[in-house]
């Protein structure tokens, strides 16, 4: 047993490297499929929304600590060998793309009635449509919420720690074992993460309200 | 087995729900109508717990405290986790359905008489629980959910079955995967159950 001293602080610090990189992926790939997912939520074809739907629902009802053991212990049954840090990325990019397409599926539809309906009266193809009438006018007001999102995200790679990847909670862990310093190692830890997220959620909040007063305006 | 976890899993989510909801009104009151030291401990609690990872929370609770000497099972430790993360969560709902009551409607209360408590149960409680009843049912599933993670310290649940079968059976994808549809239905069952505690409880007539 030793104390905890400079050196686990500075493991700890490397560690996060590993939570913001998980992060970053997880909402780059969440990205994209949320973008799929709220299109084919907001298509006019019903199977599309409805496989979307589907996905959304499997996905926000099922918890995220599941849908990561599946991906690590499901892609061995599929012959592939995976280990925790792509499981994790796959788990969470599939995760947030669910979250992010509900969110921006809310955006989409926010965009009045009337804005589609002179598209279509304009002749303008659906690519056209989404790309320069509906989506640059959603983009706006799903900035905040998204911001907000990311928090969530970070909060979320937690969880890749449970299957063996060392990120900021799992060197937290490591760190305790090997000092048995509990208040002090996860103290640095959640404070780690503090710093991580609060920037993000005071920023998601100073959006909102800017965004509320361009609207009134 | 399943069943027996099943069963843990609501029974902790229902006692999480039920203590948090109650924790986050007493911070809502707080909030709105407390005095300034309340109002900024109260929301130095929302704020860390918002911001960090409701794992590390549970390694807090269970980890930390006992080695100041708080010393309790896994199961309390993890139900009280629960309760303080859903705590901060609601609290900020309820208190968005606090500011949502007319200044009038809590006049109106004093004019006939009422005591202050009475006003925040009848008058601005019970409207406001109405009004953020969707928000804040959407937390208590997501919290149902989160629930999963108290496997981790050892705590009897759903999740913690599966790794005790997993262990004996070696099958772990296929009882994931019946773990990952219980989950899936006990979301559905919490949702259709939310609606009817709705319509039997809270859907008086809205005047407004």
């Amino acid at each position: 047993m030793r104390t905890f001293g400079y050196t686990d602080f500075w493991f700890i610090l490397e560690a996060a490297q590993w939570t913001v990189m998980l992060s970053l992926i997880a909402f780059a790939g969440g990205g994209v499929v949320g973008l799929i997912v709220a299109l084919s939520r907001t298509a006019e074809s019903p199977l599309a929304r409805t496989l979307s739907v589907g996905f959304i629902q499997l996905f926000r009802g099922t918890p995220l600590l599941l849908q990561l053991f599946l991906v690590f212990f499901g892609a061995p049954v599929i012959g592939l060998d995976v280990n925790p840090w792509a499981a994790a990325a796959v788990a969470l990019t599939l995760n947030s793309g669910a979250f992010l397409g509900e969110i921006w599926r809310g955006c989409i539809e926010a965009i009045p009635r009337g804005q589609w309906e002179a598209a279509e009266a304009l002749g303008l193809s659906y690519r056209h449509k989404m790309r320069d009438v509906v989506l640059p006018q959603a983009l706006k007001i799903a900035v905040p919420p998204t911001v907000g999102y990311l928090v969530q995200i970070v909060k979320g790679t937690s969880l890749a720690a449970i299957i063996g990847f060392t990120e900021l909670t799992r060197a937290g862990q490591i760190i305790n074992n090997a000092t048995f310093q509990p208040m002090l190692v996860f103290s640095v830890v959640a404070v780690v993460y503090f710093l991580l997220c609060w920037p993000l959620s005071l920023l998601a909040s100073y959006m909102e309200r800017r965004l509320a007063l361009s609207l009134t305006r | 087995m399943l069943l027996h976890g099943t069963w843990m899993t609501i029974q902790l989510s229902f006692l999480a729900m039920l203590f948090g909801l109650l924790l986050a009104i007493v911070c809502a009151w707080g909030k709105t109508a407390g005095p300034a030291p309340a109002r900024w401990l109260i929301n130095a609690y929302i704020e860390v717990i918002r911001n960090t990872p409701f794992l590390v929370q549970l390694f807090f609770f269970f980890f930390a405290l006992p080695a100041v000497g708080v010393r309790w099972s896994p199961y309390t430790a993890a139900l009280v986790a629960m309760v303080f993360n859903l705590g901060a969560y609601a609290t900020e709902i309820v208190r968005a359905g606090i500011e949502s009551i007319p200044k009038g409607q809590v006049e109106a209360g004093l004019a006939l008489n009422l005591s202050r408590l009475d006003i925040f149960r009848f008058v601005i409680l019970k409207p406001a629980l109405k009004a953020i009843y969707p928000a804040l049912t959407s937390q208590f599933i997501l919290l149902m959910l989160a629930s999963s993670v108290v496997s981790v310290i050892s705590a009897d649940d759903l999740t913690s079955v599966a790794a005790n079968l997993q262990s004996e059976t070696f099958r772990s994808f296929e009882i994931y995967i019946v773990i990952t549809v219980i989950y899936l239905l006990l979301t559905l069952a919490f949702s259709y159950v939310f609606r009817l505690v709705f319509q039997w409880g809270l859907n008086y007539p809205d005047r407004r």
